[in-house]
């Protein structure tokens, strides 16, 4: 009997998540994992958060219920969300002009804002991402029915960012079309513009009257500094742009696994704030009805108790240093093993990842020769890096790159 | 405050009606009156009329809040592997020969409508041609009222009504269902309830099932169970899956969505899974690489607390057994609530018939209360229920029974 799969090819493998399945076959005992996007502590080892651990505790003792979460999640954690990116102290807050759901992590946010966009916008249906950006990106919005353009960002000749390019392109971007800003470290190049730089996207964006979609994934890891990481977005909001937003916790609350995200929109007033919201409701209930509660629940308390809360901003801080301190190690390193390469790049980049400007050639043998483990774009996560195994890899980049 | 010099109200956004059960529960937490009830909303109560929290959910929650070697990361796009594989036995039982051939697989989703949702994007993109919008997809008349908007959103242009409420009759209208099954577009898409349907109660016999499978069958018509209540029918997993388990012995390839909302208590952990029937293990392969796809722009990776939980409890003998026995607690009060309404009735001499309380099976009851009655019972005695007639039998209590007993007698001799 035939069957109805026939003509269901294999799909290929998402290159992102894929890159760790093959580390896990590797069976050399210096392989290194510099592939998906999660932090490791100096011995290479998962990081729970120590107020994550204090908040589950207290979390355990309440004994709270199970019952469903409103469709827009759990409201002190979205409170909490929105305040953290926005500032306690913001107009936007005051004024009750946005309205901020949970939803599931950084992913689910973004799926969620396309699908408003898509079915809301005014403008056109296009969404403008940096070049590179997330790979991800592009099929969320182009499932949510959007079409996917770029504007010039990362400049692969000096590993930095493209900021003519940038400002050129954005200039002739269609009004009122979308346009995608990572919100600090950019992901996959870890190259952001300054905050001049900033002020002038910002000026351009808003002659081209186009509608800000920010996307903000590494609150606190990039800088360390949690408000310094959302200057970009207050910068923008009191500029008058009225912005959507994605936040997701997996990484600055090391809460991968249990989904933790906002998404929020600024509107003209309470007004508009409401009927965005009754109208995101809709777009959430036949997706997943309502967001899990486990994560939400942790971010809430960690934000909302003052001890847990000074106990993370030490910890997102701590694990943004660790960062910076690898991105130096690799450079001394790389000198060390007598590159005559320019690495700066790998310092004045910022976040998790690493351009390191390596081409899919060089990638597939520090890959095949080092068990060495990254995308073909030459990202690496810098959270894979250690003082143990820092020298190693600046071994092998060398080795491939001389 | 600065100016907005971007004061473009951008968004044409009007404000949408708020979805029904959650605005009942909201107005019945505005209400004052002290007796009043709630009928809405689909979760257990004890006689209490508090939530409950399994036992076994809080011993297994204790040992993983205590396993340091468990952290928070991603699970993989599908889910956590050993919740998928023993999700599955529970709907297709240990035994199943389509799990021992190596054709069963399964996504792990954000509650039975995650899986709801996957399964429909996948048959959007894959089923009956290649986006093929158009294909037919059949709820059942009535059915939980999201069933319509996850096909719909998922992009099928065409999600109609099946016959199968007998509103006259107070049962399952089977020569209706029948011959909408004959008369349908060859290959369109069924949403079947496993058991305990939403919101009626009333499920098919068995003999009723594979009446419905020859057709299904003959005519090539695709095949998706929403298992939502395995346990709570009955109280037996096994007599509660027994019509997934026939369609998959009649050698169907098809979906299964299931939920641990309610068997598990874990409603707002969003546990599900869909399950997937495949004709072998090649086709699965291919299905899964697919799904995976559309998980990623979804929510790449579904959430870890509720599958561990639920993951834990099924692998271990022991905390599987207990799980067995808090589900029977539950299906057991719900079916004594159902006795005694129907006896409180009949001894007030209720007009009309109430067998159908006690025939149905699971949380919902379809009273047959029409709209005016059910207007007269929420404004006049604050009782809360869907304006469908539909009552959750788990708000009834021992303590408040006789005063709904005796409101819906006031209700159907005051109003027609």
């Amino acid at each position: 009997m035939s069957s109805w799969w026939g003509g269901v090819q294999m799909g290929p493998p998402d290159p992102i998540l894929g890159v760790t399945e093959a580390f896990k076959r590797d069976t050399n005992p210096k392989k290194m994992n510099l592939g998906v996007g999660a932090y490791r502590d100096d011995q290479g080892k998962p990081f729970v958060l120590s107020c994550v651990r204090k908040a589950e505790a207290i979390i355990t003792s309440k004994q709270l219920d199970k019952e469903y979460l409103p469709i827009g999640g759990l409201g002190e954690f979205s409170k909490a969300c929105a305040e953290l990116a926005l500032g306690a102290d913001s107009e936007v807050l005051k004024s009750g002009r946005n309205i901020t759901v949970q939803t599931i992590s950084g992913t689910g946010s973004l799926r969620i804002g396309a699908n408003f966009l898509s079915r809301f916008h005014g403008g056109p249906l296009d969404v403008y991402l940096p070049k590179p950006s997330w790979g991800n990106h592009t099929p969320i919005f182009r499932d949510a029915g959007m079409q996917l353009k770029a504007y010039r960002y990362y400049d692969p000749s000096t590993c930095g960012f493209d900021f003519k390019g940038a400002l050129d392109d954005i200039s002739k971007i269609p009004e009122q079309s979308v346009i995608m800003l990572h919100a600090c470290a950019h992901n996959p190049t870890g190259v952001d513009p300054r905050p001049e730089q900033w002020k002038e996207i910002s000026d351009i964006v808003k002659k081209r009257n186009l509608l800000v979609f920010f996307d903000m994934a590494y609150q606190g890891f990039a800088s360390g500094d949690i408000d310094r990481d959302a200057w970009a977005v207050r910068y923008f909001i009191e500029q008058g742009h009225n912005i959507v937003l994605s936040q997701s916790f997996a990484k600055n609350m090391g809460l991968y696994g249990e989904r933790v995200g906002g998404f929020t929109v600024v509107c003209n007033d309470a007004e508009e704030a409401k009927r965005v919201e009754s109208q995101l409701k809709i777009l959430i209930r036949p997706i997943y009805s309502n967001p899990p509660m486990n994560g939400a629940r942790i971010a809430a308390t960690i934000l909302n108790t003052p001890d847990l809360r000074s106990i993370w901003l030490g910890e997102v801080h701590g694990m943004a240093n660790r960062i910076i301190k690898m991105r130096e190690q690799l450079v001394a390193g790389l000198k060390k093993e007598g590159s005559s390469h320019n690495w700066q790049h790998v310092i004045d980049q910022i976040g998790m990842f690493c351009f390191t400007g390596l081409k899919p050639e060089q990638v597939e043998r520090l890959t095949k020769e080092f068990s060495v483990y990254m995308t073909k774009d030459g990202r690496i996560s810098m959270a894979g890096v250690t003082s143990g195994n820092v020298g190693y890899l600046a071994q092998g980049i060398h080795a491939v790159t001389k | 405050i600065v100016p907005l010099a971007v004061s473009v109200n951008r968004f044409e956004v009007p404000q949408a009606a708020p979805v029904a059960v959650f605005k009942l529960s909201q107005d019945f937490s505005n209400d004052q009156f002290p007796q009043k009830v709630n009928l809405g909303v689909g979760a257990y109560r004890t006689d209490e009329g508090q939530p409950w929290v399994l036992p076994v959910v809080k011993k297994v929650e204790k040992i993983i809040v205590h396993d340091d070697r468990l952290n928070h990361e991603y699970l993989p796009i599908l889910g956590l592997p050993e919740f998928r594989s023993s999700a599955s036995k529970i709907a297709l039982g240990d035994d199943s020969p389509a799990i021992q051939e190596d054709r069963v697989g399964a996504v792990q989703c954000l509650g039975g409508t995650g899986a709801l949702k996957m399964g429909a994007e996948f048959l959007r993109r894959f089923y009956n041609g290649n986006n093929n919008t158009k294909t037919p997809v059949y709820v059942s008349a009535p059915t939980w009222e999201n069933h319509n908007a996850v096909f719909a959103n998922a992009g099928f242009d065409d999600v109609r009504p099946y016959k199968y409420w007998d509103a006259e009759n107070r049962g399952l209208d089977l020569a209706g269902f029948l011959g909408d099954l004959e008369s349908c577009p060859e290959h369109s898409i069924f949403v079947l309830h496993a058991c305990a349907h939403n919101p009626t109660g009333t499920d098919p016999t068995q003999e009723q099932w594979m009446q419905i499978a020859d057709i299904m069958m003959r005519r090539k018509l695709f095949v998706f169970f929403d298992s939502a209540y395995q346990g709570f029918a009955s109280g037996s997993l096994e007599k509660d899956a027994w019509a997934v388990r026939y369609f998959v012995s009649m050698g169907f390839e098809m979906f299964c969505a299931q939920s641990f909302s309610k068997n598990f208590g874990l409603y707002n952990e969003r546990v599900g899974n869909l399950t997937i029937v495949a004709q072998d293990a090649d086709n699965l392969k291919r299905i899964l690489s697919q799904m995976e796809k559309i998980v990623r722009t979804t929510w790449s990776n579904p959430p870890s607390q509720g599958a561990r939980i639920v993951a834990i409890t099924l692998n271990s003998p022991e905390l599987f057994s207990e799980w067995k026995d808090n589900v029977k607690t539950m299906a057991d009060r719900v079916l004594l609530m159902r006795a005694q309404l129907k006896a409180k009735l009949q001894a007030l001499g209720t007009p009309g018939t109430w067998d159908h309380i006690t025939e149905q099976i699971g949380m919902f009851s379809f009273t047959g209360l029409n709209s005016k009655q059910v207007e007269y019972m929420v404004k006049e005695k604050h009782i809360y229920l869907m304006a469908s007639g539909r009552i959750n039998m788990c708000g009834l209590t021992t303590k408040n029974i006789d005063y709904v007993a005796e409101s819906i007698h006031e209700t159907v001799t005051m109003v027609q």
